[in-house]
């Protein structure tokens, strides 16, 4: 008989060396052996509880349809409200940041250490605080979108060319009236790559959220099946919101690429 | 123009230690062109910047004033080797965007008529990557008339043109900013022959006044005079160091 664990040296083996012999242990139907546990996944089609095929996912897809699509709309909703209350607030931060060396030196270590924060531990005290409901959702966007577009919108507006302030210098320009005419204008095309970049983490703000405490969105509809191991349903999800983060990534470039290039022709 | 003063400049200059130029004394005539020639890197652009007020970071030891005695801030525009238009603004909001900067009523009239002296009528509604290099140093010309400012300084403004365009270009800036105070930084031994009221060569070893042609501004390119004085320009260029 052999013993219910194998010695470490002779699993080791056995990963390289001993399949065929494993192969031969399934047919005899010895399951109690551990090395062979390991195998079947690895060889085998796992079981559909651990990766359902392509086709029970299509048929949890279309069979709980309405289902999913309820909990897609609340996820967008909250990514978009995320993504438009963080762009707003980076904008506004990275015009401020511009205009104010005393702000560049007092809040941009600021702004870097909460990036050391990381978000996902947020999310149970932005649950804490503000419910189950949406809003910590669109905060945990806001807050995973907020430094990516602070940055690059602030890194476009402190490389406006050189010879389009001197010439303001020399016609005694305003420094708002320069913000405005030069150099935000000048950092359009960098805002817009912070925006690319903020389509594809917005959702993942959101997913986090609602791990954390939601009775609503893909996030809660992915942990739900999952408890149910009703893992077709949750890939179902996982799907549907990887089509959703790249349709939205791809309006958001084609709103930024048609905006940059109308605004240079 | 009366109100167009003289400048003087005086001193010298260095950029994080590094000399730039010896002290030279530069006159600027009132109301004319004063060309200042030169080989690259001998400092002719920083005497421009530090007259233009831009050289926070050149130490300047010395003094710029003007025949007036009042100050030069708000009297000067500049007319770059780079356009500097907004690719985002079309031709008539290039024009007045000094105005805009300094939070100004723009006066659309006068704007029109720049536009149509400069002759880009029929590009008033377009957007700087929709024009020519030579369009484009035009609407930077009328630009700088916009300003309405008395002494204007040029950084050759035309040096990136093909010679057909630059030798119209040197013709519209003559009658356009004529009466002014312009100092014009160039390379070329042509255009300081054609446009110099008054003429300096700027070398390593300082600033040489030369004579120039004594026919006035702006003369045709052909005369014997003017080539006489090119060919005068480019040797003493090509001599000293």
């Amino acid at each position: 008989m052999r013993p219910m664990f194998w010695p470490v040296r002779d699993s080791f083996c056995g990963c390289f060396v001993k399949r065929h012999d494993a192969r031969a242990s399934h047919r005899r139907g010895d399951n109690a052996n551990p090395v062979f546990m390991a195998y079947s996944c690895r060889f085998d089609r796992p079981a559909c509880f651990i990766l359902p095929s392509p086709a029970r996912v299509g048929l949890a897809l279309f069979g709980n349809f309405e289902l999913i699509a309820h909990h897609a709309s609340v996820t967008m909703a909250e990514v978009m409200i995320g993504l438009l209350l963080g762009t707003f607030l980076g904008v506004v931060t990275a015009i401020s940041l511009a205009l104010s060396p005393i702000a560049r030196v007092v809040v941009r270590p600021m702004m870097v250490l909460s990036q050391a924060l990381p978000v996902f531990a947020l999310a149970p005290v932005l649950t804490l605080w503000l419910g189950y409901g949406l809003w910590p959702k669109i905060i945990m966007a806001l807050l995973i979108i907020y430094f990516p577009v602070t940055s690059a919108f602030f890194d476009g507006l402190m490389q406006t060319p050189r010879g389009m302030l001197d010439q303001a210098k020399v016609m005694q320009a305003r420094p708002w009236q320069i913000m405005r005419y030069i150099r935000i204008p000048a950092a359009i095309p960098a805002l817009a790559s912070g925006l690319r970049l903020a389509a594809v983490y917005a959702p993942i703000g959101a997913i986090i959220g609602e791990w954390v405490g939601a009775s609503q969105g893909l996030g809660y509809l992915m942990l739900l099946a999952n408890g149910r191991a009703k893992i077709d349903l949750m890939f179902a999800a996982l799907i549907v919101l990887a089509v959703l983060t790249l349709l939205l990534h791809a309006s958001v470039d084609r709103l930024c690429s048609y905006v940059v290039r109308r605004q240079q022709a | 123009m009366s109100n167009s003063p003289a400048l003087h400049f005086h001193g010298s200059a260095t950029i994080a230690g590094t000399p730039i130029f010896d002290p030279l004394d530069l006159d600027i005539a009132a109301g004319k062109w004063t060309c200042l020639l030169g080989a690259s890197g001998v400092g002719k652009t920083t005497v421009l910047r530090l007259l233009a007020g831009l050289g926070d970071h050149i130490d300047h030891v010395g003094s710029i004033a003007a025949s007036d005695g009042q100050s030069l801030a708000g009297r000067i525009s500049l007319m770059a080797q780079t356009d500097n238009l907004m690719p985002w603004l079309d031709v008539f909001d290039n024009i007045a965007i000094g105005n805009r900067l300094r939070g100004d009523a723009v006066d659309g009239d006068r704007a029109e008529r720049l536009i149509d002296q400069v002759g880009l009528t029929a590009h008033r509604h377009k957007k700087p990557n929709a024009l020519s290099g030579g369009q484009r140093q035009r609407v930077a010309l009328a630009r700088t008339l916009m300003e309405g400012r008395p002494i204007v300084l040029l950084d050759e403004p035309f040096s990136a043109l093909d010679a057909k365009i630059r030798a119209e270009m040197q013709e519209l800036a003559a009658r356009l900013f004529a009466g002014k105070t312009v100092c014009l930084i160039t390379h070329d031994p042509g255009e300081a022959a054609r446009l110099g009221d008054v003429i300096f060569v700027m070398n390593l070893t300082g600033l040489h006044s030369i004579t120039p042609p004594s026919s006035p501004v702006i003369r045709p390119y052909d005369a014997p005079d003017v080539l006489a004085c090119q060919g005068q320009l480019l040797r003493l260029l090509r001599e000293t160091p």
